[in-house]
């Protein structure tokens, strides 16, 4: 069976792709709205994090034999308590300024993680193996399905939605949302603040972590992973606007399929589609699809 | 300072640079003053109109590009592979500033540097760019058909001119009228806008000259090195220029051509040394600058002039 002149099955397997893709849009710029939700920083280091949570993957099996359960596990706590030293060390002095001045601290923090792991590992990408229960393909009769792209799509979906749950629907979150709007007010109910805001960074930056061990055996572990991809997320950020967690992870899902079925019908695009794309909306909705204006 | 004291400081500079090529290695200096000129270019922007682009390697790159492309492939007199180098960055200048000024603050940032990143994926493709290897063995050619650039002191005091006229330009744009609006846009945009000016119109401007500037810096360096490679458009030459701005110190005259002078010269005594570590040490001090030090070295030495003076 074809559709537009492209057989099926090739069709089905550049939009699994394109999911996979999305899915890591969607946590990494779920993770930056959340972020910049609370402490008004846009986190350029948030690649960085997320190549240093597939690395983190990568060395914990290679060196102490950490499973990739584990690691799945382990990895985003370690991120995230990186962020809350971060935090604690740098970010807090600077909410006081200009939001330029968080972009470029964390464009340098980004600079220095990335330099670090290419000093010691270089360009080329290094091998993470899939673990066993998640191997192999399912066959869906029109289809191959891997395994491992399921998994992806699945766990990136449920961690977001679970973090949209609990920021829209539970006590925490109602904290979180209160303090976003209102600090001073909200720290006056004897709620915390700093505190928040120190957990909201690690949080965020753990979400990167969690990411890069799902990306490390879909892709190689290499320093240059998360530059490459920060830069598309923040395009994906200003089509879709920092307003709306839902909005955040429909415009990723969505601008990873997109950017999928570009590489069937016109391959040549397929890096640019998303800018493009960008361009397009700030045309026509300079707020973003989900932004208010302000 | 008085007028007559900075003028003789002027006045010393340019003698300095002018008689730089006899103690230090001319293709050194050249660098340094082609990254001058786009820090410069770029400070004209964050420095003078309050806008943060992480996007203007894609000038610096798309003009190396044009001006290598027009002299190798079609053999263009120089003077005019210079022009279409910097007409070039300043077209693409004004597709960028259309669609960057529809946000503002911290989404500026982001929709320039996501635009630079679709050039670099275009030079990537375009056929004419070379691919990784880039564009090698670009002729200097001679300018106006008598001065040999092959020379490296020759090509030097053209470069030298080329500079000080840009930088003397921008001197000038700060100091007109429409300067004056930029800088109260970078105060308080809302009040520019209640006294009847068009911003949108007036950072369009800006963005373009500071596009079509950091052009000529890219242009320049495709002459002096020879080659025009991705490098010039990497995200990592955005950064560089803000660093070398923040170093400087944004928003002061010289502070860009200071920050261009420290970051070159120690990139390049550090290249052979540390090799990759170059990257730490530079986000390092980015770090160091956001924490510490927010007026740059300009900005710090002209506070501490002021406080020794007595305000």
């Amino acid at each position: 069976m074809e559709i537009f002149g492209v057989p099926l099955p090739a069709l089905m397997g550049q939009l699994m792709l394109g999911l996979v893709s999305g899915s890591f849009y969607a946590m990494l710029s779920l993770g930056l709205a959340v972020i910049f939700g609370m402490l008004n920083i846009i986190n350029f280091a948030h690649g960085a994090l997320y190549m240093a949570g597939a690395f983190l993957a990568w060395m914990g099996l290679t060196y102490w034999g950490i499973s990739y359960w584990w690691s799945l596990l382990l990895v985003p706590l370690a991120v995230g308590l990186i962020g809350v030293v971060i935090e604690r060390t740098m970010l807090q002095w600077l909410y006081k300024l200009d939001h330029l001045y968080g972009l470029l601290l964390t464009f340098g923090l980004a600079l220095v993680i990335e330099g670090l792991f290419r000093y010691q590992y270089g360009v080329s990408g290094l091998p993470y193996a899939i673990p066993d229960e998640l191997s192999g393909a399912l066959n869906l009769g029109f289809m191959f399905l891997p395994k491992y792209r399921a998994w992806i799509i699945g766990v990136s979906l449920t961690v977001c939605l679970a973090t949209w749950f609990i920021i829209e629907k539970t006590q925490l979150g109602a904290y979180l949302r209160a303090a976003t709007e209102n600090p001073q007010l909200t720290q006056a109910f004897g709620i915390n603040v700093p505190l928040m805001v120190m957990l909201t960074y690690g949080f965020g930056v753990g979400l990167a972590g969690f990411a890069g061990v799902l990306a490390a055996p879909a892709f190689q572990v290499s320093p240059l992973m998360g530059s490459n991809l920060i830069i598309v997320v923040f395009a994906v950020v200003v089509i879709g606007g920092m307003g709306s967690i839902l909005g955040s992870i429909l415009t990723g899902l969505g601008l990873g399929v997109i950017e999928g079925l570009t590489k069937v019908f016109y391959a040549e695009a397929s890096s640019t589609v998303v800018f493009i794309i960008m361009a397009i909306v700030l045309l026509l909705r300079p707020a973003g699809l989900f932004g208010k204006e302000k | 300072m008085t007028d007559k004291r900075i003028l003789l400081a002027y006045l010393a500079l340019l003698v300095a640079l002018l008689a730089a090529p006899l103690v230090l290695y001319p293709v050194l200096v050249m660098k340094i003053l082609c990254f001058a000129l786009f820090a410069c270019a770029f400070n004209l922007l964050l420095g003078y109109t309050g806008l943060l682009s992480f996007g203007h390697a894609a000038f610096l790159g798309s003009a190396a590009y044009v001006t290598g492309h027009v002299l190798k492939a079609w053999a263009w007199p120089t003077e005019l592979g210079l022009l279409a180098g910097t007409l070039a960055a300043a077209a693409l200048g004004w597709v960028f500033g259309v669609l960057a000024i529809r946000r503002s603050g911290i989404y500026f940032a982001m929709v320039t540097l996501a635009l630079a990143q679709m050039v670099y994926f275009i030079f990537i493709q375009a056929p004419f760019t070379g691919g990784e290897d880039g564009l090698q063995g670009v002729p200097r050619g001679y300018l106006f058909g008598v001065i040999d650039l092959a020379d490296d002191r020759n090509l030097y005091y053209v470069v030298l001119t080329i500079c000080v006229g840009a930088f003397w330009l921008i001197q000038r744009t700060i100091h007109s009228p429409f300067g004056q609006i930029l800088k109260a846009i970078r105060e308080n945009e809302a009040r520019v806008v209640s006294l009847g000016y068009d911003v949108a119109k007036y950072k369009l401007l800006a963005f373009v000259l500071s596009a079509g500037l950091a052009g000529l810096a890219g242009a320049t360096k495709t002459l002096v090195f020879k080659f025009a490679t991705l490098t010039d458009a990497h995200w990592h030459a955005s950064g560089e220029v803000v660093l070398m701005t923040l170093l400087g110190g944004m928003g002061t005259i010289f502070g860009p051509v200071v920050g261009a002078s420290v970051i070159v010269t120690l990139q390049n005594e550090l290249a052979d040394k540390v090799g990759s570590l170059v990257t730490v040490i530079m986000g390092g001090i980015f770090v160091l600058c956001v924490l510490a030090f927010r007026r740059g070295i300009v900005g710090e030495a002209a506070a501490l002039y002021r406080r020794m003076v007595g305000r």
